[in-house]
């Protein structure tokens, strides 16, 4: 067996969150990970800690106490202004080799992924990805992860019950956000890490984020799959007129039909709606995962034989080209009339 | 100028719609699957040749697995890769991302003077997209990662890529060598071709590393070097829907969807 740098012995029973923050505000992901840190830290009496690094960082130690942390490791320095994973995962390993946190969550997004996966092999210790749900053993306080396995139906569950830090990563909108209780206090502690120029091998050339795009928490989706055809315009108008938005399965987002942020699934967003309404979509697993948290499905789609049909809670066969516009202009037509 | 030297991490899956689950154990059944290459290793595989395509030097496959990935890996041979290296050994079966990244790198190092490893950005069976950068971190090499384009430069010994991040992207460079992971669905992948049909065939093309050869240890291979554990395996819950037609005239079909959003929304 390979030991882990951590020994399970010197692990301290606490919960730890690393935390991604974007214009002075914590990552919704981040939010709802520390949500769920709450229930396990509580289950277990132990202290959640969010990790917060970046240059000046500290301000935002109150959202982290806010949602939930008893204490928040705060790790600032001028290299640590844009993420590189050279500084990031340098920072972060050195911070967790003094706290020794029992269990440490990330949020799988790019940055927190790529973070992960890399202090996972430098801690020698195991990384669960994209789990669908997290406990805690009262008994042995080993974490056991619930991830999907593929072909769908099969979840498996994961632990490292000899290794230390205990790593997993959960991917935006599995667990929701909790609510905030403005004026918490709780412990900031600073962390002194040792960076230099030298150790950042990544040159940031240009960084473009433009897209607010975020399906995670839509009232309502409106997802198109290839029976749509090139163009979403029947989707957005019905998008609009129920206040949601978007979505679509990967043909067309792999033909370029509309923007990757909206691709729906396994390799997409997952999506809670309050109603998802499926349009033109087969049903292929990898597809279906992403609206699995949907609280009410509709599927309109030509085949009568499609497997959509058994992931939805009321089935339209029909050709998505006449029943949308139809739609459309009934609801538009029901709207005047309450307007009126 | 010298010409780089790429090698391309590939993994031999069962084809997913042919992986099925027993409805009364709820266990995978994938012995009568198909096996492939992964189809984001496609992506990897493709960007590479484009590489190579521009810049000559050569392409070669990496993969861990069992024998029986011999002859799906010679697929890529016939897309116009140079050479199979295939790290095949029972100690190293039941690997997690720890022990397999352990292994992939040893056998890295094993070839020497590498300047830069292409892999997908997530199998389309564990699917834990970790792979790559554990990789480059035993390696100690720095790593680029879900890139949409890629370019080399021997000359200054850089790697310059497009980096897909939340909301929007980034353009980075490092230097070589590097582990890089491609983006699923960044580019079309090349059909084989038929022409190279014979050095896709040829024995000579393929190396198998056991783990003598590759000077391996037996405590960081296979289940052995695999912290994580398969503790269960539950049947998703997989939430009931209804599975409601909705019949009649139009007009009766769209009135009934209305009530329906009616109900579920507003
Ligand atoms: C590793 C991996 C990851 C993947 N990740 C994802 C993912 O995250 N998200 C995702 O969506 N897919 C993903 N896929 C692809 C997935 O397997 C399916 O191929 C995809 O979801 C199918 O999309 P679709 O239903 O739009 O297209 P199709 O399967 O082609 O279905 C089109 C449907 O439209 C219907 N139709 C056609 N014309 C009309 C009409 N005029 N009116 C009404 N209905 C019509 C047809 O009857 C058909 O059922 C992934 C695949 C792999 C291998
Ligand atoms: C349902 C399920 C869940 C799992 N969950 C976890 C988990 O949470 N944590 C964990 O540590 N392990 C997990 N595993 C085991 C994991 O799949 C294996 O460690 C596997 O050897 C590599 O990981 P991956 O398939 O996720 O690769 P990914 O990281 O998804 O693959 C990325 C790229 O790495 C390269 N690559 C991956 N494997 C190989 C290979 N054998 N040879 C050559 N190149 C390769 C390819 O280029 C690939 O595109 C899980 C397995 C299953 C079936």
């Amino acid at each position: 067996m390979v030991d882990s740098l951590i020994h399970p012995h010197e692990a301290k029973p606490e919960i730890w969150v690393y935390l991604e923050h974007e214009g002075g505000n914590l990552q919704t992901v981040s939010l709802e990970i520390l949500g769920k840190g709450r229930q396990l830290a509580d289950e277990m009496g132990w202290p959640l800690c969010g990790l917060l690094l970046g240059e000046h960082v500290v301000h935002l130690a109150a959202q982290v106490f806010e949602h939930g942390a008893d204490r928040a490791w705060v790790v600032e320095h001028p290299l640590l202004g844009s993420f590189t994973i050279d500084a990031y995962a340098a920072a972060t390993f050195q911070t967790v080799m003094k706290g020794k946190p029992s269990v440490l969550l990330f949020g799988a997004t790019p940055d927190g992924r790529d973070l992960a996966a890399r202090l996972a092999v430098r801690l020698r210790t195991g990384l669960n990805a994209d789990c669908t749900d997290l406990r805690i053993k009262r008994e042995s306080g080993v974490l056991v992860s619930e991830v999907s396995g593929f072909g769908g139906g099969v979840l498996a569950l994961i632990e490292m019950p000899d290794h230390r830090p205990q790593m997993a990563t959960v991917r935006p909108g599995v667990f929701p956000v909790p609510g905030s209780m403005p004026g918490s206090q709780g412990e900031t502690i600073s962390v002194r890490v040792d960076l230099s120029p030298q150790m950042i091998k990544t040159r940031i050339i240009e960084r473009h984020t433009s897209s607010t795009i975020d399906l995670t928490r839509v009232p309502v989706l409106v997802a198109g799959g290839r029976g749509v055809g090139p163009d979403f315009t029947d989707l957005e108008q019905l998008a609009h007129l129920l206040g949601g938005d978007v979505g679509a399965t990967r043909p067309p987002v792999d033909a370029g039909y509309i923007e990757r942020e909206r691709q729906v699934g396994q390799t997409g967003v997952g999506c809670s709606p309050e109603l998802a309404i499926c349009c033109g979509i087969s049903g292929a697993f990898h597809f279906v995962v992403g609206i699995e948290k949907a609280e009410t499905v509709i599927a309109i789609n030509s085949d009568p034989e499609a497997p959509i049909f058994d992931y939805a809670d009321y089935c339209v066969v029909g050709d998505i080209h006449k029943v949308l516009p139809d739609l459309v202009q009934a609801l538009q037509a029901a709207r005047e009339l309450t307007h009126d | 100028m010298t010409e780089p030297r790429i090698v391309v991490c590939v993994k031999v899956v069962p084809k997913p719609e042919e992986v099925r689950v027993d409805p009364q154990t709820r266990l995978l059944e994938r012995a009568n699957a198909r096996a492939e290459i992964n189809p984001p290793d496609m992506n990897a595989l493709e960007m590479a040749l484009t590489l190579k395509d521009r810049l000559s030097g050569t392409v070669e496959i990496l993969s861990m697995g069992p024998p029986y990935f011999e002859p799906v890996l010679r697929v890529g041979l016939g897309m116009g890769a140079d050479h199979i290296h295939l790290l095949s050994d029972r100690a190293f079966g039941g690997a997690d991302t720890l022990a397999t990244t352990y292994t992939l790198a040893h056998g890295i190092e094993r070839l020497r003077s590498v300047d830069i490893v292409l892999c997908g950005e997530e199998s389309s069976d564990g699917a834990t997209g970790q792979v790559p950068q554990g990789l480059a971190e035993w390696l100690n090499w720095p790593q680029l990662t879900l890139v949409t384009e890629l370019e080399i430069d021997m000359e200054r010994h850089v790697a310059r890529g497009q980096r897909s991040i939340k909301g929007g992207y980034e353009i980075l460079e490092v230097p070589l060598p590097c582990v890089v992971s491609v983006k699923t669905a960044s580019n079309e992948p090349r059909f084989m071709d038929f022409r190279l049909k014979a050095q896709a065939a040829s024995p000579g093309r393929m190396k198998v590393w056991d783990a003598a050869a590759l000077k391996t240890d037996v405590n960081h291979t296979g289940l052995a070097g695999s912290p994580t554990r398969v503790s269960g395996l539950a049947s998703a819950a997989s939430r009931e829907r209804k599975r409601e037609r909705l019949t009649g005239t139009s007009e009766e079909i769209i009135k009934a969807l209305i009530e329906v959003i009616r109900n579920s929304v507003m």
